[in-house]
């Protein structure tokens, strides 16, 4: 049993006792506890369930690398899923709940997994796709989802706000070890400027705990002096709980702040997410230690030796009364011997050494602690909780020698370098032999855009486990940190530090060495998703030989924890498998956030009204105020229509159509796009972005034309007004503006660079207001102030002038088949001129249609529309626009493409009007089904429909749609299919795509 | 013209940092060659700003003309002369390679003061903004948050935004929302 020892903790403010909850029950810990030593001290072992077998877990660590101890935190807007109870910091009010088990943690109906656990081996997930499909959807999938997931999803909005920052610096440390305060010292010291951040509350890392000596002083003396005068550095910042998330390109890093995580006021940021952008990167960040693979390493009571010494040093917490240490190095006995300082009994220490003569050992053996080397655990004895270890030759096949009795099992399998933030940009790792891990190879370090190095790994993460030689590391690497920002490094010396010395570790992946199927079936190597030493074994044997595969086939390491424990473990029984050298098998991938990272601090500011920006034209108010009914352009509200009181929105639509035929209507037309091309070779430009002529337009005129990609395929279309004699005015489309804008910009830089062509992306200058129908040259003669007669405008001509007092420029162009003026006026004017035409129209019955109204009334006029009849596949001459493109020119962008074999495939769809015979509304998107089946058993397809609406005009539905052979097939009737699943079709007849005034006389009066 | 609005209608919030509509403001787009010598005669002459190094501004009385790139230029005067002077622009570069277009109606200006402005702006563009790298009379194209920007340090208390006016209230409000923000310690 885990309980608070009398005395210690150096963490802990005794004197201030905290109160919170654990699944319900009020439990109370001590200022400067996690929720982790808080539990222990309450003598709350079990934490938690596993994810596929649900066994009962205990925390095994004391840090980030938790995989067991995962915690559902707060309630209601606060609650959080998947929580480390071994990061979270105790505050009064703290709210949690263990997860992932049925109907209790102590009491679980999933445990049953692990009763058939050989029922669910590495692969089972893949194993189930092969099965029969009746099986996947009646047996597995029930079962998985049944007994799959952690923690719970939140359901409440998240009552918090998180916020980002950018800083720019020298030097970022990551790691506020002794490393990483060196690594800050030597930076700071060489003028450069410095950002140190430590992912948990308290400045050190190991040291206090591990002791150590520097400068003649103690670890935790010489950590408050070094605070201290980084502090008085005005060219330092220092940041606790703060995380060093993830390394990229260029110098820049994702560091994620937690500000009220450890506070019972929640007021204020919760996370901040900062964007560093860093001359060069220096990574302090350690090293973790691993679990030793014996059978039934999974008890609650096993943990990994340096945690068992952080519970005891820093939070006065017993592991229990006797526990036993089982090694391969000197470290661990540094465990036995914390435990025997706080009164507590180590029956044993299994060395799986063949000797332990160090000063470590000397020192254990002197304190009365009963030394076994060349041994190991066979066996961790209990059901629910350790009660005994079963001793075994390290070199044997597992015969029990001895059994002792103890509460708590303290493992160590030797360290490995935190090499996530080196690697996240390509920082390679060599394998050191002599310490078993992966270290950063300095060689081949992440390079920036001049190729060097912009990252340096310092201290214990560099594979210097011994304090004299990681400050000595640490130190140099922040001077070199220095120099790379360009600094000249300090010339002061190095902090000194002295270690014991440790004799050499001895590797041990397995224990015993010669294990049986047996026991390999209960050695865990990723407690979190329940991968052991057999299911790694099976894969390899299943063929499974990268270790990437190896990783998806078993899910190793893919838990919330992303393998810190279980990496290399897993790595070194994969490569016993294969009979493969550890460093041959290679890691699996390092992708950051070194843990995981809030959603809310992702999002930032980018929430409610600022989740996006909402383009908004000189006219939304108005919109706005009267019954728009919103639809997204791009980033841009556009009304759809305007609903009066009590209207229904189709019923809208249909009315703004009709005034519009019958008399007059109004468009914001604002968010098309306007581009000023301008130069001496601004018509040869156009000419090659458009597939028509548009320099042989008079200056005055106005020319519709269309734009292809490189591949042939239409990708916008618009009207160009020629302004003068080297000047152009393009509209694009709203959606199409940045981007045709960027496509000119991007040939006029990177191709023809030597044409005098200058672009201005003028959009947002102008309000543009459509003003539409039989009555239009009527409203803007009472307007007042220019000639818009036929003869002075004539239809595809453009003229300055003035309106009712405003400067405007007057488009005599329409998208609707009737008389129309596109009035484009100063964005800052644009209400007050939309004032005024609501005003004069009044007498006509003014009527402002919104974008449905648009696209009825062009599909009436067969006109097209990018991104209706065009979807990135389609080509103009797909759409009967073969006028539009020239035969004269020798070349336009996309004429190559539009020559190749496909594209003058005769059986492409084409574009025809569609009329069902029962003049209903054809299905948007439905096909033309013809007859028999194609080689994949579907139907058989001969067109589709683009466009679908009501015509109010024609008082039947109308559509437009791309048929085989289609123009060739007028008055043919074929069948839509119907799309509410009933396997119906629809008879509708090939009709020519104008449906309303063939003629064109009503826009031309 | 006396029925042109801003587009943020004299929009203020106050706080550490005030956040607020600067108004209506002349702003001409003027690309060219900026070494010609028909380019920096006509920034002289009928502006009195000579062409600014590259991140750079001059300043002439109420007339500004910013570094946009290598061959743009922004020019900022008293909205009622911009018309006037796109059209004198055009003229004095009448012959060279140019383009010269009106864009105060287009953009919206936002005006950030108060000591802290710095931080306001840390919280909302990846631009470097510390004093070292960012002193008064520097230009900066960038963006804030998800929306293109440009920024201009006026003073050590004074910032001038530039955004596109479709999205000059989202501008107004995450400026707002960042200048709340608790001291960031950074300047």
């Amino acid at each position: 049993m885990t309980t608070r020892l009398a005395t210690g903790g150096r963490l802990l403010d005794r004197g201030r006792s905290v109160s919170f909850t654990f699944n319900g029950k009020r439990l109370s810990g001590v200022e400067g506890d996690t929720l982790a030593s808080a539990l222990l001290a309450n003598g709350q072992m079990l934490m938690g369930r596993s994810f596929k077998y649900h066994r009962p877990r205990g925390v095994v660590a004391s840090g980030a690398e938790e995989p067991n101890a995962l915690m559902n935190l707060g309630s209601g807007g606060r609650f959080e899923p998947n929580q480390r109870a071994t990061t979270q910091e105790l505050f009064d009010g703290l709210e949690a709940a263990s997860q992932n088990h049925w109907p209790s943690l102590e009491f679980d109906i999933g445990a049953v997994n692990s009763h058939v656990s050989r029922f669910l081996p590495a692969g089972f997930y893949y194993k189930t796709f092969m099965a029969p499909r009746p099986a996947w959807k009646h047996v597995f999938e029930p079962f998985i989802r049944q007994s799959a997931g952690l923690g719970r999803a939140p359901k409440e909005r998240d009552a918090d706000v998180y916020e980002h920052a950018y800083l720019h610096v020298d030097v970022l440390v990551v790691g506020g070890g002794v490393a990483g305060l060196t690594a800050a010292r030597a930076g700071g010291l060489s003028g450069a400027s410095v950002l140190l951040v430590e992912q948990t509350g308290h400045w050190g890392g190991r040291a206090p705990v591990d002791g150590a000596e520097i400068d003649g002083q103690g670890a935790e003396d010489w950590i408050a002096s070094a605070v201290t005068e980084l502090e008085a550095m005005p060219n330092v910042r220092l940041q606790t709980r703060t995380m060093g998330a993830g390394v990229y390109d260029h110098g820049y890093a994702l560091v994620y702040e937690r500000l009220t995580d450890h506070l019972s006021d929640k007021t204020g940021p919760r996370h901040r997410l900062w964007k560093i952008r860093a001359r060069h990167i220096v990574t302090a960040t350690g090293a973790i230690e691993r679990p030793l693979s014996f059978a039934a390493n999974d008890l609650p009571g096993v943990m990994l030796a340096s945690a068992v010494r952080d519970y005891v040093v820093n939070y006065g917490v017993s592991p229990g009364d006797r526990t036993v240490v089982v090694t391969n190095n000197d470290d661990a006995y540094r465990t036995a011997l914390a435990l025997k300082e706080a009164g507590l009994e180590v029956p044993a220490i299994l060395d799986a050494r063949l000797e332990a003569t160090g000063a470590l050992p000397e020192a254990a053996r002197a304190a009365g602690i009963r030394v076994l080397t060349g041994r190991g655990i066979a066996k961790v004895k209990g059901r629910r909780a350790v009660e005994g270890v079963a001793i075994c030759a390290q070199a044997g096949e597992g015969a029990v020698l001895e059994e002792i009795k103890c509460d708590a099992v303290a493992m160590s399998g030797g360290w490995s370098p935190v090499v996530h933030l080196w690697s996240h940009c390509g920082g390679k790792l060599n394998w050191d032999d002599a310490g078993a891990f992966f270290r950063p190879d300095p060689s081949r370090a992440p390079t920036g855009a001049d190729g060097t190095a912009f990252v340096t790994v310092a201290g214990t993460a560099n594979g210097h486990l011994l304090t004299a030689e990681a400050i000595a590391d640490a130190h140099e690497a922040g001077k070199a940190a220095a120099k790379a920002a360009g600094h000249t490094a300090t010339r002061k010396a190095a902090p000194k530090a002295t270690s014991e010395v440790e004799a050499p570790m001895a590797p041990v992946w397995m224990m015993p060495q010669g294990a049986g199927a047996a026991l390999r079936q209960k050695m865990w190597l990723d407690y979190q998703n329940d991968v052991k030493v057999s299911d790694v074994q099976l894969a390899a044997r299943e063929g499974f030989e990268s270790v990437e595969h190896t990783k998806r086939y078993t899910t190793l390491g893919m838990a919330t924890d992303q393998g810190k424990l279980s990496n290399i473990n897993g790595l070194a029984i994969l490569a016993g498998s294969l009979n493969a050298a550890i460093p041959q098998v290679g890691t699996t991938t390092f992708r950051p956030p070194y843990t995981p990272i809030s959603m809310g601090a992702i999002a930032g500011e980018a929430r409610g009204e600022l989740f996006q920006p909402l383009r908004r034209t000189p006219l939304h108010d108005w919109h706005e105020a009267n019954g728009a009914v919103w639809e997204p352009v791009g980033a841009w509200r556009r009304p759809y229509t305007y609903r009066k009181p009590g209207e229904a929105t189709e019923d809208a639509v249909a009315r703004e159509i009709t005034a519009t035929r019958a008399s007059l209507g109004l468009l914001d037309a604002s968010t098309l796009g306007k581009i000023l091309v301008k130069g001496p070779d601004a018509g040869r430009f156009l000419d090659m972005l458009y597939t028509n002529m548009m320099s042989s337009l008079a200056i005055g005129k106005c020319r519709y034309g269309l734009m292809c990609s490189e591949n042939g395929f239409l990708m916008d279309d618009g009207v160009v007004a020629r302004l003068s004699d080297d000047a152009f005015l393009c509209h694009t489309t709203t959606g199409g503006a940045d981007r045709i804008h960027a496509h000119m910009e991007e040939w006029l830089q990177t191709e023809w660079w030597d044409w005098k062509v200058y672009t201005a992306n003028l959009t947002e200058q102008y309000a543009q207001i459509a003003v539409v129908g039989p009555n239009a040259r009527k409203v803007l003669d009472k307007l007042g102030g220019m000639d818009v007669s036929k003869e002075t405008l004539p239809f595809m001509a453009w003229a300055d002038g003035a309106l009712a007092g405003h400067a405007v420029r007057v488009f005599r162009i329409s998208f609707s088949g009737e008389l129309s003026f596109e009035v484009a006026v100063k964005a800052n004017e644009g209400r007050a001129l939309w004032d005024k035409l609501l005003d004069a129209g009044a007498e006509f019955g003014a009527t402002p249609y919104g974008t449905e109204g648009l696209h009825v009334l062009r599909a009436e006029k067969g006109f097209i529309m990018i991104g209706d009849e065009t979807d990135g596949t389609v080509i103009p001459q797909d759409l009967g626009l073969g006028w539009a493109i020239s035969k004269k020119k020798d070349d336009y962008i996309g004429k190559r493409a539009q020559e190749r074999s496909h594209m003058t495939d005769p059986a492409r769809w084409k574009l025809v009007g569609l009329e069902t015979v029962d003049g209903t509304v054809l299905p948007d998107g439905a096909y033309a089904v013809g007859d028999g089946v194609n080689e994949n058993g579907q139907r058989v397809t001969q067109g589709r429909v683009t466009s679908t609406y009501y015509s109010p005009t024609l008082a039947r539905g109308i559509a437009m749609g791309l048929v085989l052979d289609g123009p060739d097939r007028m008055g043919e009737v074929i069948d839509f299919a119907s799309l509410d699943g009933t396997g119906t079709v629809v008879k509708t007849k090939i009709v020519d795509p104008v449906f309303f005034d063939k003629a064109g006389e009503k826009q031309n009066v | 013209m006396s029925d042109a609005v801003s587009v943020l209608l004299g929009a203020r919030v106050d706080g550490p940092v005030t956040v607020e509509d600067a108004g209506l403001c002349g702003m001409i787009v003027l690309r060219g060659d900026l070494s010609s010598p028909a380019f920096k005669a006509a920034c002289t002459e009928i502006l009195g700003a000579g062409v600014p190094e590259a991140l750079g501004s001059t300043v002439a009385g109420d007339r500004a003309v910013l570094w946009m790139s290598t061959d743009e230029v922004l020019v900022l005067a008293p909205f009622a002369e911009a018309s006037a002077l796109t059209a004198s622009l055009a003229e004095a570069l009448e012959g060279t390679h140019h383009l010269v277009a009106d864009v105060s109606d287009a953009r919206a200006v936002l005006r950030l003061t108060g000591g802290a402005l710095r931080e306001t702006l840390a919280r909302l563009t990846p631009a470097d903004v510390a004093p070292a790298s960012f002193p008064p009379g520097m230009v900066r194209r960038t963006r804030l948050a998800q929306s293109a920007a440009a920024i201009r340090m006026v003073s050590d208390n004074e910032a001038e935004v530039y955004c596109f006016r479709s999205v000059a209230r989202y501008v107004m409000d995450i400026l707002a929302n960042a200048a709340q923000g608790r001291p960031l310690g950074l300047f």
